[in-house]
């Protein structure tokens, strides 16, 4: 393994141009400017520099909140670090001694550790800002390739100290948070440096890759090749491939390429009893239960993902986006159930609610041109007063087609002609595409929240297709009444899409937020409201989970979701497998 | 069964009702006309789908579930599948409401002038017309009136139309559309029919479910249904029938609506237009059937004073908190929700619980009148009647006893007691008769029933003065859930071979049990009702507790005999239905016969002057008691061809009985943890 060892020390790349208490690039982020107007700095993205003239009256309008009031983040990154915010490291210095002797980097910077202490969920990022660090990890190490993780893992069980991997950090499951019980060292395994394309083999059209790659440089190298994966959740630009894995990860255009189970042909992973993998690339293999299925959606409770060979397609020759406004949700429900019976899915379809639909209209940026703020008067018109939608109740949906010219003008056709039977009107290309770019700036948007006392999140389920439409109201109307009973002063932005269509059913995600002046103790509410919207998910057959994965945020379901047999059966293989729980982020069970 | 909370020492007195308005006084101060044709726009479910009501039928005949049960029956039975859909639809005309608003219109006019001829005024506690119309916007909504009238809905569409609320669709008995034109005029006032009994018939069912469910699910109207399923002709709430509360919660059980709201309603009268009628049907004079001629003929009680109506709208329950914890709805997960299957034991004991609770909650906000207590007290002292002054004396203990309890007493404190007295026994003058200052039921002769030198009365004097004294008890019969449960336990110290507290609790275990066909008692909660019973003695002075022991105090003697002297004619009552069954009744006692033949037995004691309860006369009573011995396993239905036949076990019925005469100690069975 000449060649890996001799790769460049790059730890900490991602973390010197991120926030340490937000989402995303440190560059890039949204404020209000002197002149009260919303904009999105930077120059990473299609909205960075813009100026977005109609969100401040959606901020106030919706969350009853003011540009007067604002709630910053409390302190800066210098007070975690250099005032002892953060507990100091303990340190199992037998292990540490060891991992020096195999030339395997490591830290223990306070920095470093509380970058790898947390995901996104709101609680994780609230205390951020408030300055508040609980239990973080006492080390970092940084394997370069699958024999490094070996050989910690290796020291770890010698050791006994507690292994916790780390991708990307975007989990939003509290997967990441270290267990306040947990009394040995723990060490974050960073997999950020083996981030290398091993082989593409294009006769089989298969790439193997090791798991630490991020999203976003995967699907750059491969395109340099003329591949992609098509592998794209929303938080690619910073998820790496064995985070993937290990929650069974779900992309955007999963219709074409499949969801990570569909794109996995073979997986390395490094367990305490050693290391786990097939025999060979079949494609498809009847060799009792698949043994992948115990790796995927495992996060972290049984080892580390290390390579990867998954399936790769030739870039597409052509992409359009589209959109179509429905009169009301129910239309647009019934039209994507259709589109799925005749299983015709353009790579991606999302549907958002009104709501949702009014949001993404205070995210339209400054036009240019009077001509295309008169385009866009005479659309409204068209649609609000022409064609009688209400606009308290139109709905949108968005397209993304890809593939053949001839084939993705046909199958554009072929959906827009299911949509006209539900009443959905073509509404054009940019719509579209504003649509999709937005997935990426939206988490942005939360942190803008925070600065104006308005925190939020989203979740996320799959549920059968005659349920969405009683799923998506019953639980927004919960929302909503969860916190009024629990003294929410104003009313909160709740809100749906359904972003994914199956054979059987689809994924729902809900967006929750509300301002929170007035309340002592806005985060505990936040979870609570949170909590009782996952109960009505379930009492509505939605399910646990359908992408973002369980980690300790909902641990407290998954005997009623499993059954006690099945929750025996995953307690086998983790037994069996980390006898000494050494992967002891204790998420899943 | 899930630990219920305990009772929790809420003092009744405290319990606080709103303030009642009269509808009436504004129609005798303005236009009929005018206000049947008034603008009328209700707010209507902020969820309300447009076109609902116009697509209504066609969405119950396409609906999912009707399919299903379409295609199950064709398959087994090899009909054709539309010949069953057209059968459907036929089912469906036949239940259809038709509701429009001229006939609305109409009926508003014509109540206006029947209602002010018979009745004084009709109060109505508006803020409780708040509430609902703040509930019919926000959850689709059940409204639930107790049922003591023909009147009933009515007057509940006639209020509603008053208020500017949506008008309900109501369930009504098949019964009424013997009435050719009457029964067209409800149903364009918004009445749908059902058939009394439609119990194997799936497809009626269903139709009939999904019916009721679509409107419920478009929230289109409030639905209204009577939990009690007939008229109460004793005035004694009826033990709640579950089917279509059942039908009603299932779309929430289902997540098809957000929640449901449950609003139950009293309506009291101060006099019931039925009073002798349904005396008359409990002894056994069959009830006339509905007929328009006969509806006409009633026209002679619009010269009668029929004093006032309290119509008291509840808190609206949502069933939404009712279920909480209560009932998992991920019980619907794993099957599709069109497709018919039972409810879990878990969701029928709580439809169960929670129907019981909704006719305790009608029960609680129902108003008595000073007669109610009137007629409690002169029932008890039936053979001498009572000097006027006396009578006024007790009224006014029986009023303070009553408000501790938690009654929702309409007794005008302004007014002196005698002249609350004397007005109340001119309304009801048919029943009662005073002569030399003595205030008597209205038995008619002189003779009492137990004026032991009297000549022996005929059977047709017997029933004559039995359908006064039923109708009196229809009265008494009001106020009984206000002392039913210290009336319990004061039976039961009372039957108690000894004072030691878990004697006593077997007792009113015992008892509550056995009367449980006959009371609203909602089945599991005997320990609440038992605390309660003790903290509404002991509040009142009447019972010392100690840790072992209870005693009556003497100056609760007074309120434990007039408790017990309450009870009295169901106990005895049953123990009569109990000696008939073990001494005369044969193998081949029908259950047809029953009622006949213990009408027979009784009507034999009474004559023979061995029995003093004209109101075990009564079938209501004789059926729960049989009903009551059924559910015990004491007698057993078997069926000989066409015919069901009572199979008594003798022993059991026999011990039963000497156990409610207090001759039997009560069994440990009942042992629970105190």
């Amino acid at each position: 393994c000449a060649e890996c060892c001799a790769a460049a020390n790059t730890q900490g790349i991602l973390q010197e141009i991120m926030k340490w208490n937000g989402w995303g690039y440190s560059d890039s982020r949204f404020l209000f400017n002197k002149k009260g107007q919303a904009e999105f700095t930077g120059k990473r993205y299609r909205l960075s520099g813009m100026i977005l003239p109609s969100l401040k009256d959606w901020f106030e309008g919706t969350f009853g909140a003011s540009l007067q009031h604002k709630s910053p983040a409390t302190v800066s990154a210098i007070y975690i670090y250099f005032f002892n915010a953060v507990q100091p490291p303990t340190l199992n210095e037998a292990f540490v001694e060891d991992l020096k002797s195999v030339g395997i980097p490591f830290s223990h910077d306070a920095e470093d550790r509380v970058f790898r202490a947390h995901g996104h969920c709101l609680h994780e990022i609230f205390a951020l800002r408030e300055g508040k660090v609980g239990r973080v990890p006492d080390l970092v190490v940084w394997p370069n390739c699958h024999n490094d993780v070996v050989k910690i893992v290796e020291l770890a069980c010698k050791h006994s100290v507690c292994l916790i991997p780390y991708g990307g950090g975007t989990s939003v499951s509290s997967a990441l948070e270290c267990p306040p019980e947990e009394t040995r060292s723990i060490v974050s395994l960073d997999t950020s440096q083996m981030n290398r394309i091993l082989w593409i083999d294009e006769k089989n059209l298969t790439a193997h890759v090791e798991a630490g790659i991020i999203g976003q440089d995967l699907e750059r190298l491969l395109n340099e090749n003329g591949y992609c994966t098509g592998h794209e959740p929303d938080s690619m630009e910073f998820s790496s491939l064995g985070g993937w894995v290990a929650t069974r990860a779900s992309g955007m255009k999963k219709n074409i390429y499949g969801n990570i189970e569909d794109l996995v042909v073979h997986i390395k992973m490094v367990t305490p009893r050693g290391v786990i993998e097939k025999s060979c690339l079949g494609p498809r293999m009847s060799t009792g239960p698949d043994i992948h299925h115990f790796i995927m959606g495992s996060e972290g409770t049984l080892g580390v993902v290390t390579e990867v060979t998954m399936k790769i397609r030739p870039m597409p020759e052509y992409q359009k986006y589209g959109s179509v406004v429905f009169p009301n949700f129910e239309q647009g429900v019934a039209c994507l159930r259709e589109v799925a019976r005749q299983r015709c899915a353009p790579a991606s379809i999302r549907l958002m609610d009104n709501e949702q639909f009014q949001f993404g209209h205070a995210l339209k940026p400054q036009v240019s041109s009077i001509f295309t703020s008169f385009l866009d008067g005479l659309k409204k018109f068209y649609i609000t007063k022409f064609k009688g939608f209400d606009p308290h109740h139109l709905c949108v949906a968005t397209l993304l087609f890809e593939g053949n010219r001839e084939k993705v003008l046909q199958h554009e056709k072929q959906v827009y002609d299911i949509a006209a039977k539900f009443g959905g009107l073509a509404a054009g290309e940019d719509n579209g595409q504003r649509g999709y770019m937005l997935t990426f700036v939206i988490a942005y948007l939360r942190d803008l929240g925070m600065d104006y006392y308005v925190i939020g999140e989203s979740f996320e389920t799959s549920v059968p297709w005659d349920r969405v439409l009683d799923i998506c109201r019953n639980v927004k109307e919960r929302i909503i009444r969860e916190c009024k009973e629990r003294g929410v002063q104003f009313p909160p932005l709740s809100t749906c899409r359904v972003t994914q269509t199956y054979d059987a059913g689809a994924c729902v995600y809900f967006y929750f937020a509300f301002n929170y002046r007035g309340l002592s103790d806005p985060v505990h509410v936040y979870e609570r409201v949170e909590h009782a919207a996952r109960e009505e998910i379930l009492a509505n057959g939605g399910s646990l989970s359908h992408h973002h994965g369980v980690g300790k945020l909902r641990k407290e379901w998954m005997r009623e979701t499993l059954s006690n047999v099945g929750m025996g059966m995953l307690k086998s293989v983790k037994d069996y497998v980390d006898p000494n729980n050494i992967f002891g982020n204790r998420n899943l069970l | 069964m899930a630990a219920k909370p305990p009772y929790s020492h809420r003092d009744p007195m405290l319990k606080k009702r709103d303030d009642f308005e009269d509808i009436l006084e504004e129609r005798r101060n303005s236009s009929d006309l005018r206000y049947a044709l008034k603008c009328y726009t209700p707010v209507v479910y902020k969820g309300v789908t447009p076109n609902a009501a116009s697509l209504l039928k066609t969405t119950v005949l396409q609906s999912d579930q009707l399919h299903y049960v379409v295609d199950q029956l064709s398959k087994e039975t090899g009909v054709a599948a539309d010949v069953i859909q057209e059968e459907a639809s036929a089912i469906l005309e036949e239940m259809a409401h038709r509701q429009q608003l001229s006939t609305v219109r109409f009926f508003a006019f014509t109540l206006s002038k029947a209602f002010k001829a018979l009745f004084r005024s009709i109060h109505v506690n508006e803020e409780g017309i708040q509430r609902l119309q703040q509930a019919i916007q926000e959850h689709p909504v059940v409204l639930l009136p107790s049922h003591r009238s023909y009147m009933d809905f009515l007057l509940m569409s006639y209020i509603l139309y008053t208020y500017d609320l949506v008008l309900p669709v109501i369930a009504a008995g098949m019964d009424f559309m013997g009435m050719k034109f009457v029964g067209e005029m409800l149903r364009m006032s918004g009445a749908f029919f059902i058939r009394r009994s439609f119990g194997g018939d799936k497809l009626y069912w269903t139709v009939f479910s999904e019916y009721v469910k679509t409107m419920l699910r478009n929230g289109m109207a409030p639905v209204e249904f009577f939990l009690e399923g007939t008229r109460s002709r004793t005035s004694k709430s009826l033990t709640p029938k579950l089917g279509l509360l059942n039908i009603v919660m299932d779309p929430f059980f289902k997540g098809e609506v957000f929640d449901v709201s449950l609003v139950p309603v009293s309506i009291s009268y101060e006099r019931i237009l039925e009073e002798t009628l349904y005396a008359r049907e409990l002894l056994g004079v069959p009830k006339p059937k509905e007929s328009t001629s006969g509806l006409f003929k009633a026209r002679k009680v619009l010269s009668e004073d029929y004093g006032s109506i309290h119509v008291y709208f509840g808190q609206p329950v949502s069933v939404r908190s009712l279920a909480q914890g209560k009932v998992n709805r991920c019980h619907f997960n794993l099957m599709p929700r069109h497709i018919p299957r039972r409810p879990s034991d878990e969701t029928q004991c709580f439809v169960n619980d929670s129907a019981y609770s909704l006719v305790r909650a009608q029960e609680e906000n129902m108003v008595l009148k000073p007669w109610v207590l009137l007629a409690s007290l002169l029932l008890q002292n039936q053979s001498q009647g009572l000097l006027l002054d006396e009578l006024t004396e007790q009224a006014v203990w029986l009023r303070g006893l009553s408000r501790e309890y938690g009654a929702f007493l309409n007794w005008p404190d302004h007014m002196a007691p005698s002249e609350v007295v004397s007005s109340s026994l001119s309304l009801h003058r048919d029943l009662v008769k005073i002569s030399g200052g003595r205030v008597q039921l209205a038995l008619g002769g002189q003779a009492g029933p137990r004026q032991p030198c009297s000549s022996p009365i005929t059977e047709e004097e017997l029933m004559n003065q039995a359908v006064v004294v039923l109708s009196c008890t229809s009265y008494r019969n009001q106020a009984l859930h206000v002392f039913l449960r210290p009336a319990l336990l004061a039976s039961a110290i009372h039957i108690a071979t000894s004072a030691k507290k878990e004697e006593v609790y077997n007792s009113f275990s015992f008892l509550r049990n056995m009367l449980s066909n006959e009371f609203i008692l909602c089945p599991g909660a005997t320990l609440q009702d038992f605390e309660e019973a003790c903290y509404l003695l002991g509040k009142t002075g009447a019972l010392q507790m100690s840790q072992q022991e209870m005693q009556v105090t003497d100056s609760g003697q007074k309120t434990v005999n007039f408790l017990t002297a309450m009870l009295d004619p169901f106990l005895q009552g049953y123990q009569v239905v109990c000696r008939y069954l073990c001494e005369e009744a044969t193998e081949a006692l029908t259950e047809k016969q029953f009622i006949p033949a213990i009408r027979t037995f009784i009507v034999r004691l009474i004559l023979a002057g061995s029995l003093r309860y004209y109101e075990l006369l009564s079938s209501d009573l004789q059926k729960n008691a049989l009903a009551a011995l059924l559910r015990l396993g004491a007698i057993r239905k078997i069926k000989v061809a066409d015919n069901v036949t009572l199979k008594v076990n003798r022993l059991m019925v026999n011990s039963l009985e000497d156990t409610l005469g207090g001759k039997l100690p009560t069994q440990k069975a009942v042992a629970a943890r105190l």
